[in-house]
């Protein structure tokens, strides 16, 4: 027994041995099978991308700065000379000192004051470059962003300020450009620092609001007249963007106004100082757009934000709802945004049934451009008939068959006296208050129930829906159209940035040019539907669904001819029309030059955002209007730039407009 | 899921910025897995070898290896970083002390008259706007100072930078086809590099109280230009004139404060020259602008009288200032490395700078000392240390025979002898010395080897060894001697300089040729403007040695070319006063004493021959005091010449007087130097 089981104990032992050899080698390969795990695999295409995305950066950093360039010519052919040297080759050098106005959003913003949450953001940008703090602390940013309700200035122990100098505004975040590239053509000429100016101002405040806070009209007056004197007395080329186009109409009856409202700069300030105003892309009698911005907050000059931070506006991160309210509340702190209210009423953007642009067609233009006119009489029924479906008068309709339908069969119930009712859902909406929380069922309603809102009647709409705010903004700014200049009321600054409500500075040398690019499909109307959703979202929604046959309605969207941004009825009508010759806009007979730059969408992907684009803020990288520009301001003429270049149908539409010049 | 999305946003942020991503993440990851690779391959070799042992299949491959290395440490410092960026900005206890402009609001104090400032040398940025071929992509970006993201590009091409930067020798403005200017706005100067601060903080506690771009003025002026040629090129001075008068326009006609440092106070003085004067010359400001429009000015680290270091840049290139640059880049200046001569490069590019002789001590013997005499001997260079020694032990009779060290020291000490060659001909009675003759530098500079004007080419090319030979054997210079010397081994660029400067001491200050603009930055040439309410202020440290005075040698003669003068890093003296061939004074690091505080102590102080009106002048020093520990970074009660700008006290002040205290309210002067004894040496008539 003893002997069995002292044998037995080896043997087992030997045994266990084996096995446990056994088992290590068949753990070995378990381990290792472990060991792929998928973490492991995760560390591992980490390391790969890293790995490949080092060399990449390496290879770009070691890479010679022109071998882009080298690439795209060798796809693309011979890229042609920018601008700048072009011109350089003839002969024009520096001449005139230039002023760059920017418009709304693009230029930057920083902090000077904040609360607690903004530790170490002092003197960093809020708006424009990176936008990094918007990721971070999304609240904090929007609290600094926005205006008191009230004022419309700064709220207490907040001071966030325009960023001065021509960082401003020369890139809005990192790559996308907006006045870099003209600077950059500009300094070719021998333009620098010293003769080249960007007045930058806070584009949320009103423009007279500009002055009270931050002096930034004295500082622009003051800077003209400085560059111009240390120019050797030649005159200032101003060159103002979007909404910097009103801004400066705005500057330039400040400044001769007497000096408790104006500037004092006298009755002949402008003529002494400036040689040319170009207004690129300007937004002269507002833009359509600019209401479903106030009245839900979807603008598409937003869509910026979108496109920069595609995340933070979709629709299931972060409650999207909650951000178009947060949205709406600060941008209706913003008096500027008044400033783009469409201006001149049904007279200039049409009634019920007729509009300035009817008859329009996307497809027709480009007809005519090709020069393959065949008469086709079955299309031009088709015109005819689209033409008559597209009211663009009606700037906005609830449902499709109100903005289809015509006058007579219209049923509207009048808004103005009904009872905005009380909203229940009062409470839980404290945080975001909008003032459509001051509102029930039965103002909603009552609003959906007119049917159609014509340029008049959006006024008394908004008015309806958000009465303070319009009430902030009456004050600074105006609609209309004047009846008598000569009234003493218009001597009121806020009839100062509406073209149709002043007169132009008496300065018969001066030459007024307006820059725009035609050829996109612009926002010009809108069809609205009631949401029937949450208690504190804004109660109404663009009717996306909303489709025709014809392209003119895509979501919810009549489109006309324009920058994208601006429909050309506003861009060129003043320069094409109001102020041609002498009219009672324009006292003095300044000349007037429309300057139309046709779209072309960028050829390769290499080209960016293209050197031909018309839209509204890529036209700043649009070579030809860049040549433009330096020519003026070398010291050419409008005459010889060739006067009027006109591809759109403005001079027609400029036609129908029935206003007393 | 949280931590993906962060990934995502930071790899678009990447795409976006290659240069931030390289500074947040490559630079980061790219020194930890090259280091740790090394051992942990070693490991991974093991695992390998005892793999093959076995024979297993291989699933592991090196490659693999590396990867998951990679990844994981890529991993884990994104985490680390998300950590970082979501950590409360604030977190408790870990606040720094509160910033003065923080408690002095609590006080009520408020912005009151706007604030214009006015950087000084080499912190100003330039930036490009044209440029050769090879500078392309840095258009616009800065090639001085606040470097971002250009620096990468700097750093590819360092000659290219350097042609850049450099003037024309001959004009001593831009080059043909190049064009640099000054960065405009407060960016221009408030980092000098990314954290090291200039004018950041004092902006930071302005704005504290109110202040903010409509009411506060960074005076960007291209530091390298002589004076006046900003305003031929870049008419700075037209437009700081502008400026003031916006800001007290659209500031309810409150005059205002100015804020100059380093060379800044001397460019304010010529400005204040240049304003009131008629038109051709000046700025037609009319004899009464400066009392309409200023109120105080407030010279931080003042060079009223010249720094004695500019001759040692201008002679071999080895200011302290210039170190700077070595501080930020010390292999590059190695001589020899990569074959490129860097400290001829940078003689090269520095003399072509007008400015630097703007920096040249003023006043000559009578104010700086000459071979027997100069107002700071007697100066106990070890009082310092010594208080400090005795604070710590009180020992022994080791202070006897200090003391009698220091007795003995105080014999040797000649400052005036700015330039010894040899620490003896330093330290000698000036009966010893050699005779001394001017007489070898009217002789002909004789260019001997005119065949090679490289591209490094100095003016010391055309010059001799047995010139240099001749300039060492005179032993001794004092500053006059100094001036004569650089006419002498530069006399291209001394003649166009000393056409826009003069360093000399008026006899006469009627005298009309005191019109001419090169007379403006030099106060013992020109009169304070008729202001009488204005107020002028020295600020600076105290606390520091200064470089005063250097002991020099020839360079070793195999080397053909190059610099042929170099400061004897060997000679040291028995006490702190000489160490490694500089003498050293009391100061700010940079400027001595006697420089920034010799005109508010006396040379403007009451009714004399160079404030005839007789506006009130305050000395402010402030003792240096090195950072206590780590975290407080450059030290909130520095001392030195730029760290002076975080310095409490300082800042107080400057608030205070922005806000509307006169320099009584202050308490008026505040001395910690020996500046009224040294100042009663000099006899300047007055």
């Amino acid at each position: 027994m003893s002997l069995i089981r002292r044998k037995n104990v080896p043997e087992s032992s030997e045994a266990e041995i084996v096995d446990a050899e056994d088992d290590k080698k068949s753990k070995v390969p378990e381990r290792k099978n472990r060991q792929w795990s998928c973490l492991d695999t995760c560390c591992w295409m980490v390391g790969c991308i890293c790995v490949v995305w080092w060399l990449l950066l390496f290879s770009y950093n070691a890479m010679p700065a022109s071998f882009p360039q080298f690439v795209t010519e060798a796809i693309t052919g011979p890229l042609p000379d920018p601008p700048g040297v072009k011109v350089l080759k003839e002969g024009l050098k520096v001449k005139h000192p230039v002023v760059f106005v920017p418009g709304i959003v693009t230029a930057g913003l920083e902090l000077w004051e904040g609360k607690d949450c903004t530790d170490g953001l002092f003197r960093k940008r809020l708006w424009g470059g990176t936008f990094g703090e918007v990721y971070k602390r999304p609240l904090c940013w929007m609290e600094h962003m926005i205006l008191d309700n009230e004022t419309g200035l700064d709220p207490p122990g907040v001071r966030v300020r325009p960023v001065t100098g021509l960082v401003a505004a020369d890139y809005f975040a990192p790559g996308y450009f907006v006045w870099a590239v003209l600077i950059g053509n500009l300094a070719r000429l021998g333009y620098e620092e010293k003769n080249m100016y960007m007045a930058s101002y806070d584009w949320r405040l009103s423009f007279q609001n500009t002055e009270v806070r931050d002096q930034t009209l004295s500082r622009i007056k003051s800077n003209i007249e400085l560059m111009v004197a240390t120019s050797g007395g030649k005159k200032a080329v101003i060159i103002p963007h979007s909404m910097g186009v009103l801004y400066f109409l705005h500057f330039m009856k400040w400044v001769e106004a007497p000096a408790p409202m104006g500037g004092g700069g006298g009755p002949n300030w402008c003529a002494k100082h400036l040689k040319a105003v170009m207004n690129i892309g300007g937004p002269f009698l507002g833009v359509p757009k600019s209401v479903p911005g106030l009245f839900s907050a979807e603008v598409r000059d937003i869509a910026i934000i979108r496109a920069v931070a595609p995340g933070i506006l979709d629709k299931d991160l972060f409650r999207f709802h909650m951000m178009l309210q947060h949205v709406m509340k600060v941008t209706r702190t913003w008096d500027s945004t008044m400033s783009m209210i469409p201006k001149g009423g049904d007279t200039i953007w049409g009634g019920l049934d007729w509009s300035p642009e009817e008859g329009y067609s996307p497809g027709k233009r480009d007809q005519n451009n090709n020069g393959t006119e065949t008469p086709d009489n079955s299309e031009d029924e088709n015109l005819i008939s689209d033409a008559k479906h597209a009211h663009y008068g009606r700037i906005i309709s609830f449902g499709k068959e109100a903005a289809i339908a015509a006058a007579a069969e219209l049923k509207r119930i009048d808004f103005r006296d009904a009872v905005k009712g009380r909203n229940v859902a009062n409470s839980s909406c404290r945080d975001v208050w909008t003032e459509y929380h001051d509102m029930g069922f039965g103002g909603i309603n009552a609003v959906a129930e007119y049917k159609v809102y014509t340029a008049d009647e959006i006024l008394e709409l908004l008015q309806f829906v958000a009465p303070k705010m319009m009430a902030r903004g009456s004050a600074h700014f105006s609609y209309g159209i004047a009846e008598n200049l000569d009234d003493p009321k218009y001597d009121h600054y806020k009839y100062w940035s509406n073209p149709l409500e002043t007169k132009l500075p008496n300065a018969p040398d001066m030459e007024i040019f307006t820059l725009y690019g035609v050829g996109i499909p612009t926002e010009r109307a809108y069809v609205y539907g009631l949401t029937n959703s949450a208690e504190c979202a804004i109660p109404f929604q663009i009717d996306t669904s909303a489709h025709c046959a014809d392209s003119c309605l895509a979501g919810g969207v009549y489109t006309v001819d324009g920058d994208e941004t601006v429909p050309t009825l506003s861009a060129g009508y003043m320069c094409a029309k109001g102020w041609r010759g002498k009219t009672r806009f324009n006292p003095s007979g300044i000349k007037t030059y429309v300057r139309e730059y046709d779209h072309a969408p960028p050829a390769t992907l290499l080209e960016g955002r293209g050197t031909q684009s018309g839209a509204h803020v890529d036209i700043m990288g649009n070579f030809a209007l860049i040549e433009d520009v330096l020519r003026v301001a070398a010291g050419a003429t409008g005459e010889e730039l060739g006067g009027d270049q006109i591809y759109s149908d403005i001079l027609k539409w400029a036609d129908r407009i029935k206003l007393d010049l | 899921m949280l931590s993906f999305a962060s990934l995502l946003r930071f790899l678009r942020i990447c795409i976006f910025e290659h240069l931030k991503c390289c500074s947040l993440l490559g630079c980061k990851s790219y020194g930890t897995p090259e280091k740790k690779q090394s051992p942990d391959e070693k490991v991974f070799q093991e695992i390998k070898k005892s793999r093959n042992k076995r024979q297993k299949p291989m699933g592991w491959k090196c490659v693999d290896n590396c990867c998951w290395i990679v990844g994981y440490l890529c991993t884990t410092s994104w985490l680390l970083l998300f950590l970082l960026y979501i950590v409360p900005v604030s977190l408790p206890g870990l606040k720094g002390p509160e910033i003065p402009g923080a408690r002095l609001k609590r006080e009520g104090l408020v912005a009151n008259h706007p604030v214009v400032l006015v950087p000084g040398i080499i912190t100003g940025g330039l930036e490009l706007w044209e440029g050769k071929p090879c500078a392309e992509p840095l258009f616009r970006k800065r090639l001085w100072g606040g470097w971002g993201s250009g620096f990468t590009d700097i750093f590819r091409r360092p000659v290219c930078w350097m042609d850049h930067l450099s003037l024309h020798y001959e004009t001593g403005l831009d080059p043909p086809g190049i064009r640099v200017r000054p960065a405009p706005g407060l960016v221009a100067a408030d980092y000098f590099a990314p954290g090291y601060f200039v004018w950041a903080i004092l902006i930071e506690n302005l704005a504290q109280i109110g202040y903010e771009d409509r009411n506060m003025y960074m005076a960007a002026y291209d530091w390298r230009l002589s004076f006046q040629n900003t305003e031929v090129r870049d008419r700075s001075l037209s437009r700081l004139k502008g400026q003031i008068e916006i800001m007290y326009a659209t500031n309810g006609d409150k005059k205002v404060v100015v804020f100059p440092h380093s060379m800044g106070a001397v460019y304010f003085l010529h400005f204040l020259k240049w304003v009131e004067l008629p038109a051709p010359v000046g700025g037609g400001g009319g004899s009464g602008w400066c009392a309409k429009y200023i109120k105080a000015i407030v010279n931080i680290g003042p060079t009223f009288l010249g720094v004695p270091k500019a001759f040692a840049t201008i002679l071999s290139a080895e200011g302290k200032d210039i170190s700077l640059i070595r501080a930020m880049a010390a292999g590059l200046l190695e001589s020899e490395f990569l074959g490129l001569q860097t400290i001829e490069h940078v003689m090269r590019v520095s003399r072509t700078w007008d400015s630097i002789v703007s920096l040249l001590p003023k006043g000559g013997e009578t104010v700086w000392g000459n071979l027997d005499w100069s107002p700071e001997e007697g100066y106990n260079c070890e009082s310092e240390e010594k208080r400090q020694l005795q604070a710590l032990s009180k020992e022994n009779n080791t202070r006897s025979s200090t003391d009698k060290s220091l007795f003995q020291v105080k014999h040797h000490k000649k400052y005036g002898r700015i330039i010894s060659f040899g620490k003896e001909a330093s330290e000698v009675v000036s009966s010893q010395l050699p005779t001394f003759s001017k007489d070898f530098m009217h002789s002909s500079t004789s260019a001997n080897s005119s065949t090679s004007r490289g591209e490094f080419w100095t003016e010391y090319d055309d010059m001799s060894r047995e010139n240099f030979q001749k300039i060492a054997e005179n032993k001794v210079y004092t500053t006059t001697d100094l001036l004569d010397l650089l006419r002498y081994v530069a006399p291209k660029m001394m003649q166009r300089a000393e056409a826009h400067y003069s360093h000399g001491i008026a006899e006469n200050l009627e005298d009309p040729k005191y019109n001419h603009h090169k007379y403006w930055s030099n106060p013992l040439e020109t009169m304070l403007p008729d202001a009488p309410d204005m107020e002028t202020y020295c600020m600076y440290g105290v606390g520091i040695p200064t470089e005063r005075s250097y002991v020099y040698k020839m360079s070793p003669s195999d080397r053909r070319k190059g610099i042929p003068f170099r400061i004897d890093n060997s000679a040291d003296g028995s006490d702190s006063c000489l160490r490694g061939g500089v003498y050293f004074v009391d100061g700010d690091e940079s400027v001595p004493v006697l420089s920034s505080g010799f005109m508010c102590a006396k040379g403007w102080r009451g009714k004399t021959r160079f404030n005839p009106s007789g506006s009130a002048t305050y000395v402010r020093e402030y003792r240096h005091k090195p950072p206590s520990s780590m975290l407080e970074g450059r030290g909130l009660e520095s001392a030195g010449h730029v760290d002076i700008m975080g310095n409490v006290a300082l800042i107080e002040d400057v608030l205070r007087i922005a806000a509307g205290a006169t320099g009584s309210e202050l308490g008026g002067d505040r001395i910690h130097s020996d500046l009224l004894k040294m100042c009663n040496r000099v006899n300047v008539p007055l």
